[in-house]
C-alpha cells in the first residue's frame, strides 16, 4: 500500500537517512522503531510532505506522492496525527471533527452563505458523521467542550477522531502514546486495533515498546539512519542486531 | 445525541432571533433621530458595519491581517463614481461590476500577498493600501486627484431616488441587513470552520484536507467585495469622493472596529462601527481634545475588554451582578 523506494535523506553533510526502503502492507498495524537519532521523524516528514526527500521515491498505492501538498494527502486517503496534539483549540471538540469532514464536503463560498437547501443537508451529515466519530473514540460527551480546555488524552482521542472523519485508507500516526498514562494507553491500543478493523492501514512512530510489540502487525526498525530489521514483533524481539542498538553492542 | 441534536436547532434559533431582533432595532431606529443629523451619522455607521464585517471575515475568522482595506472601499468608491458620471452607466450595474472587479483584483493579488505571514502580510497590504491611495491622487484625468470628484448621480429606484438622509437610512441599511445575515450564514458554515481551523493550526487544517492557501485567497476576494460595495454605496449616497477618504486613517480605523467590537463576532463589528462612528460626533465639545479621550478609550478597551465589546459586555453584567449579589450578602 505504501512503497518506500530507497529514501536518502540529507540535511548538509548529515545523512539522516540512507536507501531505506520497506513496503507497508494494507490493513495492517506497522510500527516504526528505532532509537533516538534513527531517522524515523524525518521518514515520517517525508511521506507526509512535510519535507522533500534527497533521493527515493514514495509510492501510496502505487502513485508517487513526493512533493504533493499535504491538504492533497487527505483527499488521496492518507493522514497524520502530530505527537504534539494540534487541535483547533478556539473551536468545540465537535467543531474539531467537523472540519475533519472538510475534504468530503463540497459546498462552495457562495453556496454557504447563501444557505442554498443542499448546504444544509450537507451540514446536518458533517454534524451526524462528526457525533459518530466522536463516539467512536469514545468522547461524545465532550462534544461541545473548547478543544483547548480538554486534558491531554482526551486532546489524542479528538486529533484521532478528527483525522478518521476524513475516511483515510492509510493513518499515520507520530508518537500516539507520548504523554499518555498506563491507562489511557491501553485504550489507545484498543482504539488503534478497531480503526485497522475499519480497514485502514496504521503505521506508528512510537517509543513505548510495549504498546508497539502489543499492537504491531509487522516492525520496521530504524538505526542510523538505515533500515536495521523488518519483521514481526516476535522476530524482532528475538533479533540480535536490533538488540544490539538497543542495548548497546558488546563487541 | 437526541438532546444534542436539539441543542444544534437551538443554535439555529437563537442566531435567528438575535437577527430579527437587530432587524426591528434597525427599521426602527429612524424614528427615534427622525430630521435629526444622527440620521445622517447613522448612515455612515450602516457603511462603516459593512466594512468592519468585511474586515472581521479576514481577520477574525481566517486570521489574515489587512492594512489596505480602505484601498478596495475607495476603488468601489471611484469605479462607481467614474462609470456613472463620465461614462453614465446605470448606478446599479456599477456597483455590480465594482464589487466583480475589485473581488477578482483582490483575487489575483491574493495568491502572493496571501502566502505572506503576519508583519509582512501587514506591510504587503499597507503598500497595497498606499499604492491604490497615490492613484486616487496622481491619475487626475480620471479621479480629478486631491480635489476630489464630485457630481455622482444618487441610486435610484423606479420613481424613487435615494436623496434624503432617511431614504439613504434605508438604503444602506438593507444592505447592511444582507451582508450580516450571509457572514452569519457563512460562519456557521463548513467554510466558516475551515477559516477558523486555519486561524488556530494551520498545519493541522491543510492535514485534514482544508486548502488553507485557496481559502485565505477566496476571503481576502470576498472581503475586498463587500468593501467595494459598501464603496459604491458611499460614492452614491455622499455624490461626492476625495481620497482622504481612503487613505492609511481609513484602514487604521476600520481594524480598530474588528478589534474593539469582537474579533470573530459578526455583531461585534456593528458595535465596533457604532462606537467608532458616534463617538467623534459626541465629543465635538471637546474640540481638538477629542482625540484624548478616544485614545485613552482604546487603551482602557484592548487592556479590560481583550474579546471586545461583543463579551465585554456582557461580562460586564455579568460581575456588576455578582457585586451586588455580594454585597446584599454582606448587609444579611
Amino acid at each position: 500500500m505504501l512503497d518506500l523506494q530507497g529514501i536518502t535523506q540529507i540535511f548538509g553533510g548529515v545523512t539522516a537517512l540512507n536507501d531505506v526502503s520497506f513496503t507497508i502492507r494494507s490493513n495492517e498495524i506497522t510500527g516504526v522503531i528505532g532509537p533516538n537519532g534513527a531517522g524515523k521523524t524525518t521518514l515520517f516528514n517525508i511521506v507526509t510532505g512535510i519535507y522533500q526527500q534527497t533521493s527515493g521515491r514514495v509510492l501510496f498505492e502505487g502513485v508517487d506522492i513526493s512533493g504533493i501538498p499535504a491538504e492533497r494527502l487527505a483527499s488521496l486517503g492518507m493522514v497524520r496525527t502530530f505527537q504534539n496534539i494540534e487541535l483547533f483549540g478556539k473551536m468545540t471538540v465537535l467543531e474539531n471533527v467537523m472540519v475533519g469532514l472538510h475534504s468530503r464536503s463540497s459546498s462552495g463560498l457562495f453556496a454557504c452563505s447563501f444557505k442554498l437547501p443542499w448546504v444544509l443537508k450537507e451540514e446536518r451529515r458533517i454534524h451526524d458523521e462528526a457525533m459518530e466519530w466522536l463516539r467512536f473514540t469514545g468522547i461524545d460527551e465532550l462534544a461541545d467542550v473548547t478543544a483547548a480546555n480538554l486534558p491531554f488524552g482526551k486532546g489524542r482521542m479528538l486529533e484521532i477522531a478528527r483525522a478518521m472523519a476524513c475516511q483515510p485508507r492509510m493513518m499515520l500516526m507520530d508518537e500516539p502514546a507520548a504523554g499518555l498514562n498506563s491507562q489511557e494507553t491501553l485504550g489507545l491500543a484498543e482504539l488503534i486495533r478497531r480503526i485497522r478493523d475499519r480497514g485502514v492501514t496504521v503505521v506508528l512512530v512510537e517509543h513505548d515498546m510495549e504498546l508497539v510489540m502489543d499492537i504491531c502487525d509487522r516492525i520496521v526498525v530504524l538505526n542510523l539512519g538505515q533500515k536495521l530489521a523488518e519483521g514481526t514483533p516476535r522476530e524482532i524481539q528475538e533479533n540480535h542486531e536490533v538488540i544490539a542498538a538497543y542495548l548497546g553492542d558488546d563487541d | 445525541m437526541v438532546s444534542r441534536k436539539a441543542n444544534g436547532f437551538s443554535g439555529v434559533k437563537r442566531e435567528l432571533a438575535k437577527y430579527l431582533l437587530f432587524t426591528l432595532c434597525v427599521l426602527l431606529a429612524p424614528f427615534a433621530f427622525l430630521d435629526s443629523y444622527l440620521l445622517n451619522v447613522l448612515v455612515f455607521v450602516g457603511i462603516h458595519t459593512m466594512l468592519a464585517i468585511a474586515l472581521n471575515l479576514l481577520l477574525g475568522y481566517a486570521g489574515q491581517i489587512s492594512l489596505g482595506h480602505a484601498a478596495f472601499f475607495g476603488l468601489g468608491a471611484y469605479l462607481s463614481g467614474v462609470l456613472t458620471t463620465t461614462y453614465s452607466w446605470n448606478p446599479w450595474l456599477t456597483m455590480l461590476v465594482a464589487a466583480v472587479v475589485v473581488g477578482g483584483m483582490a483575487f489575483a493579488i491574493g495568491f502572493p500577498i496571501l502566502k505572506l505571514k503576519g508583519h509582512y502580510l501587514a506591510m504587503a497590504t499597507l503598500g497595497l493600501g498606499i499604492i491604490i491611495f497615490i492613484v486616487f491622487n496622481e491619475w487626475v484625468e480620471v479621479t480629478s486627484g486631491p480635489s476630489g470628484f464630485s457630481g455622482i448621480p444618487n441610486l435610484q429606484l423606479g420613481q424613487l431616488v435615494f436623496d434624503s438622509d432617511l431614504k439613504n437610512y434605508y438604503l444602506v441599511w438593507c444592505f447592511v441587513l444582507g451582508c450580516v445575515l450571509l457572514s452569519v450564514n457563512l460562519a456557521n458554515s463548513r467554510i466558516g470552520r475551515a477559516l477558523r481551523a486555519i486561524h488556530d493550526a494551520e498545519v493541522a487544517a491543510r492535514v485534514v484536507g482544508v486548502n488553507a492557501r485557496l481559502l485565505k485567497v477566496q476571503i481576502f476576494a470576498l472581503s475586498a467585495m463587500i468593501s467595494a460595495i459598501a464603496g459604491s454605496l458611499y460614492a452614491h449616497v455622499m455624490t461626492f469622493i476625495a481620497p482622504p477618504s481612503f487613505g492609511f486613517n481609513i484602514s487604521v480605523e476600520l481594524l480598530t472596529m474588528v478589534v474593539i467590537g469582537g474579533l470573530g463576532s459578526i455583531y461585534g463589528s456593528f458595535l465596533g462601527a457604532l462606537l467608532l462612528t458616534l463617538l467623534p460626533e459626541f465629543l465635538r465639545f471637546m474640540h481638538d481634545y477629542d482625540i484624548v479621550f478616544y485614545g485613552g478609550l482604546l487603551m482602557v478597551m484592548t487592556i479590560f475588554m481583550p474579546g471586545g465589546l461583543v463579551q465585554g459586555i456582557p461580562d460586564l453584567f455579568r460581575k456588576l451582578l455578582n457585586l451586588r449579589k455580594g454585597k446584599g450578602g454582606n448587609h444579611a
